[in-house]
């Protein structure tokens, strides 16, 4: 039974030795800044910022290969700890959320066929070029809430929608979009119009009841073209984010009822 | 000239139900000239041709209205007199869409009386005997050919190996594996004569190599008409019959089934191991474009199913609708649960009877809901069909399984990029998983991950 | 307002657009189809407690799956047969006398340990009714090593009686201390005849006993193409040449006793737990067979059919590496 004790705590304490030597001869020399720019950036291993997770970022800024700021996640209270870090200077950028430019629901907008398949966007609008008749619009088979690393993109009748609140802003929905129609747009803008399709009214018309038909209201109803809130690619209307309208009414006084107000803060959904 | 029966048989493959004698029998017809002809600038493997008229432009047939755009692309032309009504946007069989041009063919120019029939070739004939070679490939290529098999390919460059690599032998796919197609079946018994001329002046084009021609043996008829045609044709010229076997027509076991080569993985190309694939409608297409300064612009397409009244094989100019197609045949027989373009099993399901056949259409499929089996999400039982099916020996059932969990590397590294989406894993699979569109999402998904390394590269190289 | 639909609409799905008409329920059913010949058999042999015990088993299976998926906030899935096939080849794997509640805790296990766990169908590592056989095995072993004999109940009593596997495990060792002593001849008339080993007189589990059965429940399966050659060839084959080498009881005994026809057969040949292709299911049937041997050989239980299959099952993702397909034009 001693022999048992002594051997046990003799072995604890060589590997304990082993350890201590080590560590102290053995360890890998790292910048200890590394581990300060880590603990500072938000830990969600996005992506966002393009670089394999919130290490690896931190390995470029440290090194000095990445720009700062690029940490969507994380703002401009990460970016500016992150440049006190550094000893550099900050640089200011506006949170981006996420926008899905379509409201064209199942109750909304005809599909055209039965798919049946795999449930991921990419694919359905391989088949047939998508099952919706409207070949700009959301397909609702979840291709972006799939991808989203806060889960804050959702489905519902056929089509998705972003939560504002989780948004962070790293754009890995706007790349796998297989129809380009999610944007990222300043946090701060509330006015938005929700519509892809830049065909002509009537033909807007017949794939849904909510398209965008390029009456330019929303454009005379705040302030005319000079005002500049808005611009125009081929019959749809896009707001300019960099000059946004300021007035809700428009959204009311839209015909086609494509616009909406602060579109993406979904509570209770 | 001799029949010879395949003496090699590539592993895998599956006996769908062929359903042939729907069709078999039906000679070819021709459709009268549709009012409408919607002529798509994307008929082709490759870069969409350029458009060169405009609305209201009035248009002879025969003449090339979109202008190729690129080495690996393919002039189109008008499929018959007519006048412009609108050049849009259109969805093609495959789901994707390109600039069309719609022709109103009753519309005349103004002052001009219903024209007589037009007896002149449209492009002067060739002796091809005495015409150089060079001469022979631009007629090809002026002709507006493709492979007219499926897959489009511009058949002049096919036949103008790149310096190196030399035709030893030229195969012909007669095969027609796809269940419901007779369209090449009917043109070989038909048109056996045509096909010969177009070895004659293939040969002649890619320097003499040996002539195989692949038939499935469930095609007699035809092995028949076509012996009769290259009875007495010189050089080292064979009638390959195949065992019936889907996919016999995959150019890669095609070539394995006919000469024993084995075409490696991509980027390699059946050149490579010295042998070029032509569909016999390309092949006779070329005869047609020589000998009578005819291009490209009817082809035969097989309009079949138990939804259709009467199966026909069409002869119908590029740019018909389904929907002609469908009334020459007596319309619907039963509201169909499914329209497929090609074969049952690598066609297109469309969602419209709208769209147009193009110079690859080789079928027109309606389907009745006894014909369709739906896709499942259920999980993989390991069962190996998949894996015994697939004629390129590759690990389907991984392969699905690695895609479905998002790990697109893991499908890379189990040869996905080698599939050629023939549908036989699907079709073996008792899950009803769809197999053959993980593997599509798999390629795809790697091919925009090459073309953007690619772009980087480039943008990089040029700082 | 949605504008209106038009009338046509078609189904929109990826090539192909035909399918084979196999379907997983249909490969189930032809398994259970094919182990009606040896349930039979089974029956006529074991009596009532034979019946009870099936029945047991296979509708704990379908419960506890239903409940199990419904607790998962998954579909239901018993209408793939696959659970009935689990109850049905764990009962036939049990001796027919035992206690029934240690049958429904046995399919319990084997469908919410042993396969839900895991995900369901197509995720477990183990082959279910072999996994719960082996928890059986261990957690109740005396009423697992009780076996009734066979057509008791033409007798007024029941009596149990142990396997020839027992007396067959002293003749390995009754071979190797000489060769012409009274043991070895004493041991060889414990082995049923020839005749009563293929029809299934002899005492073991209700599924095991009649080769004649199962065999034609294999030729079953392989002509409906649900099995391949490979797994039972290979097996059976090494357990014969194993037994020719090694010495002890007579091959064919080794191979009409015990469970190694229903193993090689039925459990092996599970789809989820062995190799895809053919190299693998020949390596992972000669693993088998050489594992069963050696358990029969040197382990300490007279059987070794069950935790062969076990270990393999184990081994089976490393022999699927080993044996990928080479595809078609590749170095």
């Amino acid at each position: 039974m001693t022999i048992a004790i002594v051997c046990i705590a003799g072995v604890g304490l060589v590997a304990a030795v082993v350890l201590a030597v080590a560590d102290k001869y053995l360890s890998v020399k790292e910048d200890p800044r590394i581990g300060m720019v880590t603990a500072a950036l938000p830990g969600a291993n996005c992506g966002g910022c393009g670089f394999p997770g919130c290490d690896g970022y931190a390995r470029a800024l440290v090194a000095g290969t990445a720009p700062n700021g690029a940490c969507a996640a994380g703002g401009d209270a990460c970016a500016a700890e992150i440049a006190k870090i550094l000893g550099v200077a900050a640089t200011a950028t506006e949170k981006r959320v996420a926008l899905v430019k379509c409201c064209g629901t199942r109750s909304e907008a005809i599909r055209v066929g039965d798919y049946n398949g795999i449930c991921d966007c990419n694919v359905a609008a391989m088949t047939a070029g998508g099952d919706k008749g409207c070949t700009y619009g959301c397909l609702g088979y979840g291709a972006c809430a799939n991808v989203c690393p806060k889960g804050a993109i959702s489905i519902h009748d056929g089509l998705a929608k972003v939560d504002k609140r989780l948004c962070i802003g790293c754009g890995k929905c706007v790349a796998i979009c297989p129809k380009k129609l999610i944007e990222l747009v300043p946090a701060s803008a509330t006015i938005h119009v929700l519509c892809n399709n830049p065909d002509k009214g009537p033909s807007v018309r017949k794939v849904c009841g909510v398209g965008c038909m390029g009456c330019h209201l929303c454009e005379k109803n705040s302030g005319g073209k000079e005002a500049g809130h808005f611009t125009f690619q081929g019959f749809l209307a896009k707001v300019n984010y960099e000059n946004p309208p300021t007035d809700a009414q428009i959204v009311a006084k839209c015909p086609a009822k494509c616009m909406a107000e602060d579109a993406h803060f979904e509570s209770g959904h | 000239m001799k029949t010879v029966k395949s003496p090699f048989k590539f592993k895998g493959g599956v006996h769908p139900d062929y359903n042939k004698e729907l069709a078999r029998e039906q000679p070819i017809e021709k459709l009268p000239l549709p009012a409408e002809l919607v002529i798509s600038m994307s008929q082709h493997l490759g870069a969409p041709a350029k458009c060169l008229v405009k609305v209201g432009d009035f248009v002879k047939r025969g003449q090339v209205v979109g202008e190729k755009n690129g080495f690996i692309s393919v002039c189109v032309r008008a499929s018959a007199d007519g006048k412009v009504k609108a050049i849009e946007k259109r969805l093609g069989p495959a789901g994707g869409k390109a600039d069309a041009i719609i022709l109103d063919t009753t519309a005349k120019p103004d002052g001009e009386e219903a024209a007589a029939p037009v007896t002149e070739p449209i492009l002067p004939p060739l002796d091809w005997k005495t015409a150089s070679r060079e001469d022979l490939l631009k007629r090809v290529e002026d002709a507006g050919i493709c492979g007219m098999g499926g897959a489009g390919f511009p058949t002049n460059v096919k036949l103008n190996p790149p310096p190196g690599k030399r035709c030893e032998y030229l195969i012909l796919n007669g095969a027609e594996c796809e269940p419901y197609l007779t369209a090449d079946y009917r043109v070989m018994l038909e048109n056996a004569p045509r096909i010969r001329l177009g070895v004659e002046i293939m040969r002649k084009i890619l320097g003499g190599p040996a002539v195989r021609i692949a038939i499935e043996a469930n095609k007699p008829e035809a092995i028949k008409a076509m012996e009769d045609a290259f009875a007495d044709i010189d050089g080292n010229v064979e009638i390959v019959v195949l065992p019936v076997l889907y996919p016999q027509g995959s150019e890669k076991h095609q070539i394995y089934a006919t000469v024993g080569r084995v075409v490696p993985e991509p980027p390699a190309l059946p050149i490579d191991v010295g042998c070029v694939v032509e569909n016999v409608g390309t092949v006779a297409a070329i005869a047609d474009a020589v000998e009578l300064g005819e291009p490209l612009l009817t082809r035969v397409t097989t309009v079949s199913g138990d939804a259709v009244t009467t199966p026909k094989n069409i002869l119908a100019p590029c740019g018909t609708k389904y929907s002609d197609l469908v009334a020459f045949c007596g319309g619907e027989k039963v509201p169909p649960a499914k329209v497929v373009s090609g074969g049952t099993m690598m066609g297109f399901a469309v969602s419209t009877l709208e769209i147009a056949t193009t110079k690859t259409t080789s079928g027109l499929l309606l389907l009745s809901p006894k014909r369709v089996t739906q896709y499942a999400s259920q999980p993989c039982i390991n069962c190996g069909r998949c894996v015994r099916a697939c004629p390129m020996n590759l690990n389907a059932a991984d392969i699905a399984k690695a895609v479905e969990a998002d790990d697109i590397k893991a499908a890379e590294d189990a040869h996905v990029m080698s599939c050629i989406e023939c549908g036989a894993c699907s079709f073996s699979c008792p899950a009803y998983r769809p197999i053959t569109q993980f593997c599509r999402r798999a390629k795809n998904s790697i091919r925009a991950r090459m073309a953007a390394e690619k772009a980087k590269a480039a943008a990089a190289a040029k700082k | 307002m949605k504008p209106k639909e038009t009338a046509a609409h078609y189904i929109l799905s990826s090539s192909p657009h035909t399918h084979a008409r196999s379907s997983v329920s249909r490969i189930m059913l032809d398994v259970v189809l094919a182990l009606l010949p040896t349930t039979a058999a089974g029956i006529w042999f074991f009596g009532m407690p034979a019946v009870w015990t099936i029945a047991v088993c296979v509708s704990t299976c379908l419960v506890a799956e239903a409940l199990c998926r419904l607790a998962m906030k998954r579909e239901n899935t018993i209408g793939d047969l696959s659970a009935v096939v689990t109850g049905l080849l764990l009962a036939l794997n049990l001796p027919a006398g035992i206690p029934l509640w240690m049958a429904v805790v046995g399919s319990v296990f084997a469908i919410c340990v042993a396969k839900q766990v895991f995900g369901g169908i197509g995720m477990n590592p183990f082959n279910p009714a072999l996994a719960a056989r082996a928890f059986m095995l261990i957690s109740f072993t005396g009423p697992m090593t009780t076996w009734l004999k066979p057509l008791w109940w033409k007798t007024p009593d029941a009596v149990t009686t142990a396997t020839p596997l027992a007396a067959m495990k002293g003749m390995f060792t009754a071979e190797a201390v000489a060769s012409a002593t009274p043991h070895a001849h004493q041991s060889l008339d414990q082995i049923p005849s020839l005749c009563n080993l293929l029809v299934g007189n002899m005492p073991g589990c209700i599924g095991e006993v009649s080769a004649i059965a199962l065999a034609i429940g294999a030729v079953y399966l392989l002509w409906r193409k649900v099995i391949t050659w490979h797994i039972p060839v290979a097996f059976i084959a090494t357990v014969v040449v194993y037994s020719l080498i090694a010495g002890g009881a007579p091959a064919y005994a080794q191979v009409l006793t015990g469970g190694v026809m229903i193993g090689a057969c039925f459990m092996a040949t599970d789809y989820v737990t062995s190799p895809t292709t053919a190299s693998g299911k020949l390596i992972f049937g000669f693993g088998c067979g050489l594992l069963c041997m050696l358990i029969r050989q040197f382990g300490s239980y007279p059987e070794g059919c069950s935790y062969a299959i076990l270990i393999m099952n184990a081994v089976t993702p490393l022999i699927n590496r080993w044996t990928q397909p080479k595809p078609f034009g590749a170095k």
